[in-house]
């Protein structure tokens, strides 16, 4: 059947080979998909309020993006390895926090040092989650549920009900976000170099397809030798840093900041991940799907304003998004493998 | 002896519970004189009803190896149409029963896109988790419906009459031995072991595998509804955020039950001391003024450890016994 298949196909692609182009053209046209969506999206309500396509209005957009997209990055490297963290949301919280209060407590304290302190924290954290599930083997779902209350918790614990506001800290802290390099604020730059760094990371060096592989079949990765327990520990440190990183962001870009900060913003995140087609059993998907699908959420969000929807649409946009967005997937897949199927029978 | 060292190793983790309760109940005492009262026991126990409700349908779906973390969100959902079909004018016992069929269809959506599609819960509740609460903020926005008739709040503060046992609680017990009879005493509940220990397995033995879980997700999602009925008339107020995030407590009170996130394996009675271990916790964090997100550190931490210490223990005595076995063979060389 295999050589009967070959000839069907002609010499030079050989039948395991296109199932693969397949794939990667299904991936290829879901982007395309996402792109279409996001340009009908953006004429809608460009057409309906003419502000919306305002630079200024733009470089807000971007502004989101950049936070949503930067812990993205992690969380597409964890959902790669078949696992999820729901703890994002309350890191970057916890981190905004802590580098916002310091920045309050010390005016003069250098702006490395605040960036670093929440990196570290987000670190440790992510460590945590990256141990519990790794070493103690515990569903990554029920560790990183635990560990969504347990940083909130001590963020709340942290913050005292306290609350830190614009004027409390320097505008060097709040320059981070909106001080132009090239025109362009310096947050946006951020987010596409690391965008661009993980992308490149994952789709070319060896650590990176281990992570794939890992995703795909974790038993047959074990098999041929790759250390899964570390890298899926690092994929949730990475996953802490960014956040941590991202947290520091926060605070720079609202400025006001208390223990409630970026409560949620972990189903927007995993929203993201999943629209953008990375796949949540893991073992597929792309950087740049995640970051088209954080950049169309993030958009969504802009628009609900400029169209006069209520806020309280956005949950349940992001609940929406997730459903179909893996109700999608699950009929493509169903599609490509009957597809290779009747090919295979020809 | 070997069928009490049987028996004692069955009902270690019930016996650990046990154990947990008496140190939750110790810990109250000391943090506060007001612990060990008949009344702030009975507004205890009306305090973690609706957590009650929810942890008997979510023993079911986690045993039959799937999981619902959609359940707060119905919650929320279904005490927002008591709301909103109250001040519409509708007769209470209409709005409990559009509330009631409002978590059925929340379920249903659920069962149909896990069983039909074949999509994992966790990321089917997930959708729906943030779904469910978005569409209960959408209907009622930041608003707030608080002026239910008496009679509906009194059944979710009041007692039986003569005693300090809430109408809550006699529901709740109820409730309680149906499911236990269901899982523990009939066909179903043996289907329901079978799915969780072996999905293939249970299908290729006749089991409708789809179809009793489809059924278990509109359980769910009933039982989460009138859960929100109750937790709607002991505040008094139908809100979009009502029981935000106590799915977390839900699946605590489940997994720290000893039964095993991966189905198969667990009991009701297990969960049902977990219950008063998390509750009592709970309240006596309350008493000594530790505020609810502080509180979630310590529930957090019990939800990991839950199935970190088992798992922890388990790689001690493997790692033991392997030691004992190459030191006994070193010995032979």
């Amino acid at each position: 059947m295999t050589t009967t298949s070959k000839q069907v196909n002609g010499a030079s692609i050989p039948p395991p080979r296109s199932g693969y182009r397949l794939v990667v053209f299904v991936s290829r046209v879901r982007e395309l998909g996402l792109l279409a969506v996001l340009l009908l999206l953006v004429i809608i309500v460009g057409v309906q309020v003419p502000q919306f396509f305002t630079l200024s209005n733009m470089v807000q957009i971007l502004l989101s993006v950049s936070i949503l997209a930067i812990v993205a990055i992690g969380e597409t490297l964890v959902v790669l390895t078949r696992n999820v963290d729901l703890s994002v949301g309350s890191i970057v919280g916890f981190s905004a926090f802590v580098a916002a209060n310091l920045f309050k407590q010390h005016p003069g304290a250098n702006l490395l040092f605040g960036i670093l302190l929440g990196c570290i924290l987000g670190l440790m954290l992510g460590m945590l989650n990256g141990l519990i599930v790794s070493w103690g083997r515990v569903p990554a779902i029920v560790a990183t549920l635990g560990t969504l209350y347990v940083f909130r918790g001590l963020d709340f614990l942290y913050a005292g009900g306290n609350q830190v506001s614009a004027s409390d800290v320097p505008d060097s802290f709040l320059s981070l976000a909106t001080v132009p390099l090239l025109g362009i604020p310096l947050l946006i730059w951020f987010a596409a170099l690391l965008a661009l760094i993980f992308g490149y990371w994952l789709h070319a060096s060896r650590t990176g397809r281990q992570l794939y592989a890992i995703g795909s079949n974790p038993e047959a990765a074990r098999l041929v030798g790759i250390r899964s327990d570390l890298l899926v520990f690092g994929a949730f440190a990475i996953s802490g840093v960014l956040s941590g990183f991202a947290g520091v962001l926060w605070g720079a870009r609202f400025a006001t900041v208390d223990a409630t900060a970026a409560s949620g913003l972990e189903l927007q995140v995993v929203a993201a991940v999943v629209v953008g087609g990375v796949n949540i059993f893991g073992g597929s998907g792309r950087m740049l799907g995640a970051m088209l699908g954080a950049i169309v959420l993030a958009t969504i969000d802009n628009s609900l304003s400029f169209l006069r929807v209520s806020q309280f649409w956005l949950q349940a946009i992001d609940g929406a998004a997730i459903l179909i967005a893996v109700t999608l997937d699950a009929l493509i897949t169903r599609w490509v493998q009957r597809l290779l199927i009747t090919r295979r029978q020809r | 002896m070997k069928q009490l060292r049987k028996l004692l190793s069955s009902w270690s983790w019930e016996a650990l519970l046990v154990v947990l309760l008496l140190l939750t109940l110790v810990l109250g005492n000391s943090l506060s004189p007001y612990f060990f009262t008949p009344f702030n026991f009975s507004l205890m126990v009306e305090s973690f009803m609706e957590i009650a409700i929810m942890a008997l349908s979510m023993t079911l779906i986690i045993i039959a190896g799937e999981i619902d973390l959609s359940v707060a969100s119905t919650l929320g959902l279904a005490s927002v149409m008591m709301g909103i079909t109250w001040n519409a004018g509708i007769p209470l016992w209409l709005d409990i029963i559009i509330a009631l069929a409002t978590g059925g269809v929340a379920g249903l959506f659920n069962g149909l896109l896990v069983t039909r599609l074949g999509l994992p819960s966790l990321v089917v509740t997930l959708g729906t988790l943030a779904l469910y609460r978005g569409l209960a903020y959408v209907i009622l926005g930041s608003q707030a419906v608080s002026n239910f008739p008496a009679a509906y709040s009194n059944f979710g503060i009041g007692d039986v009459p003569g005693t300090l046992i809430p109408w809550t609680l006699v529901m709740f017990v109820i409730l309680a031995l149906l499911c236990i009879v269901l899982l523990h005493r009939s066909w179903i509940g043996r289907q329901i072991y079978a799915i969780g220990n072996n999905k293939e397995a249970a299908r290729f033995a006749g089991i409708r595998v789809n179809r009793i879980k489809l059924w278990l997700f509109v359980l769910s999602g009933v039982l989460a509804a009138l859960a929100g009925i109750v937790f709607t008339a002991r505040i008094s107020s139908a809100r979009a955020d009502n029981a935000v995030g106590f799915e977390l407590f839900v699946i605590t009170v489940v997994l720290l039950g000893g039964v095993n996130i991966f189905g198969g394996q667990g009991s009701l009675v297990g969960v049902i001391l977990a219950l008063f271990v998390v509750g009592g916790l709970r309240n006596a964090l309350g008493l000594a003024n530790v505020s609810g997100d502080v509180q979630n550190i310590v529930v957090g931490m019990l939800l990991i450890f839950s199935v970190l210490g088992p798992n922890v223990v388990q790689r001690i005595r493997t790692v033991i016994s392997r030691r004992r076995l190459a030191s006994g063979s070193s010995k032979r060389v």
